[in-house]
């Protein structure tokens, strides 16, 4: 699924990590995201989901290879690539809105700023708590909500300089299983809204496929692009979707995949062997 | 017995356990009373002689005759002045090149081994040096204390700076925050309230070199009035001077408390 003009666009890129021995954390890496598409990146720990996502938002450096993001090489982090992490990244002294606020601070945003201009980023802050549903909060210090809470203040934050691409890393890891579900649909909402292009990366299948259009199934050792899924669910998306044998199917063939890759099936033989259960012929 | 309805409660023995308000401060109390009753009980009991163990009373005896004969008063502003100056002097270099410390991995490089080599070089030793290269006036004194203070306060300002959370700093940078906007509006911010309590706890430890400080040609202040008093074996008024300079700590380190609560209402709330 290749587009004409990608707002990502990565060609064999490499990434080694210096030591001794250096360490290859992702190899030829090819992979196209288009505008407004929403990407999830899965795989088994130490694939390099993270690493691949950091490299994306000029968080970590690549070592080979070609990284473009909206047309042009990628030279370290930059307003367009806004990030929303697992947790610690809102700041405890400033309170709700004044975070969400915060990029207006900073001096790439206060070029040739206008009154008219300040007074529409008031109001997309206004519209920004609204969306994640947190008006009511507006006063309030991070500590004072709960993890939910803060994410979505998270996602409001990187949302406020309406960056062209949003890299998600496991945002709602550290979330029970019931507030996903809501952040979920949330964040599909805002997906509608802002006509962002999302790169989400997790470690729940489930998630990536609910949320993403294409899942990108990474494999470890070195870190490399194994499958690619399309999502075919077509229209808005509800809880209901993840109980449709089309869904269930889907995850199933994505978890084994996984598991094959990260050599996962060993650990089981062995284990039964240990056990003194060796399992029958075939039925591995 | 236990007073409470619930059986499952764990004492106040558990690991961690829970403790009420009113327990707490009938300990508080005790731990404070009893060694000056043991004192008290010392004293007065004729086991041991007054030029070993001064009564509390005459004690208080000789701080009140400290005060109205003696320039109690000019004594502890004088000492007051040396520690704060001593200190002051010390953080206004150490934050900054604690920052950078923290913030730049050359500069760590540069001087983190080098501070962390003299800061076991004893301040003491220093003295003949300092009075050879500062003289025997009141910057000796604040020399004094600034080595004393400096080298560990450097070294906690960029223990302050590395804790800041990364995804706090890379948040911003992914909003395209600059690198000094990054220093500037996340990791001082995100650093105060370690500063804070890192100038609070880098106060006493200037306070405990006072007496050091004070054995350089000095005639005022009340490690002054400590050595001197040992010298006529007034031992009450050893006793009143250390007293003093413990009421003054923790006087102090309450004032840094109060101003942390005021200064970051956010880390107080629950």
């Amino acid at each position: 699924m290749t587009h004409p003009t990608p707002r990502i666009r990565i060609r064999g890129l490499g990434k080694v990590f210096d030591g001794s021995p250096p360490v290859t954390a992702l190899q030829g890496i090819d992979l196209d995201v288009a505008g407004n598409e929403f990407v999830t990146l899965v795989g088994a720990s130490g694939c390099g989901k993270s690493t691949l996502l950091r490299i994306i938002g000029g968080l970590e450096y690549h070592t080979g290879g070609v990284l473009e993001a909206n047309g042009r090489p990628v030279r370290g982090p930059g307003a367009d690539r806004a990030m929303v992490f697992q947790h610690y990244s809102l700041y405890p002294w400033l309170k709700v809105m004044d975070n969400i606020r915060f990029s207006r601070s900073l001096a790439v945003n206060r070029r040739e700023l206008t009154s008219v201009d300040v007074e529409r980023a008031s109001g997309r802050a206004d519209a920004l708590l609204r969306l994640v549903g947190l008006s009511a909060a507006a006063g309030a210090y991070p500590n004072q909500l709960s993890g939910g809470m803060q994410q979505r203040v998270a996602i409001a934050r990187a949302l406020m300089p309406r960056p062209e691409i949003l890299l998600m890393d496991e945002p709602f890891g550290a979330l029970d299983a019931q507030t996903r579900e809501v952040m979920h649909d949330l964040i599909l909402h805002v997906f509608r809204l802002e006509k962002a292009t999302i790169v989400f990366v997790t470690h729940d299948v489930e998630e990536a496929i609910y949320l993403g259009q294409r899942v990108v199934l990474l494999a470890p050792r070195p870190g490399r692009i194994d499958t690619i899924y399309p999502v075919p669910f077509a229209g808005p998306r509800h809880q209901d979707l993840k109980h449709t044998p089309e869904f269930l199917e889907m995850k199933r063939e994505i978890v084994a995949r996984i598991k094959e890759t990260s050599g996962m099936k060993t650990d089981t033989d062995l284990l039964d062997r240990m056990s003194g259960e060796s399992p029958a012929p075939g039925q591995t | 017995m236990s007073r409470s309805n619930s059986p499952a409660r764990p004492g106040i023995w558990a690991i961690r356990g829970p403790m009420g308000r009113r327990a707490y401060w009938i300990l508080a109390a005790t731990g404070l009373l009893f060694p000056m009753l043991v004192w008290w009980g010392l004293a007065g009991s004729g086991w041991v002689e007054k030029v070993f163990l001064p009564s509390p009373a005459s004690v208080w005896d000789r701080t009140l005759m400290w005060l109205q004969e003696d320039n109690l008063g000019g004594d502890a502003a004088i000492s007051i002045y040396r520690v704060t100056a001593g200190w002051a002097l010390s953080a206004v270099i150490a934050m900054p090149l604690g920052l950078m410390i923290g913030t730049f991995r050359p500069v760590q490089a540069l001087l983190e081994p080098l501070t962390d080599f003299v800061r076991y070089m004893p301040a003491v030793a220093f003295i003949p040096l300092v009075m050879l290269w500062v003289g025997i006036d009141e910057g000796s004194k604040v020399s004094i204390i600034f080595i004393g203070t400096f080298f560990q306060m450097v070294l906690m300002v960029a223990e302050d700076v590395r804790r800041v959370p990364a995804a706090q700093i890379e948040a911003a940078q992914t909003m395209g925050a600059t690198r000094g906007e990054v220093v500037r509006l996340v990791i001082l911010p995100s650093a105060k309230p370690a500063l804070l309590d890192t100038m609070r706890v880098t106060m006493g430890w200037a306070w405990t070199y006072l007496v050091v400080a004070e054995l350089v040609a000095a005639n005022s202040g009340l490690g002054y009035a400590i050595l001197k008093a040992q010298r006529f074996l007034q031992t009450d008024k050893i006793f009143a001077g250390i007293i003093l300079i413990g009421l003054i700590g923790l006087v102090t380190d309450q004032m840094f408390r109060l101003w942390h609560r005021k200064a970051f209402p956010w880390m107080h709330l629950k």
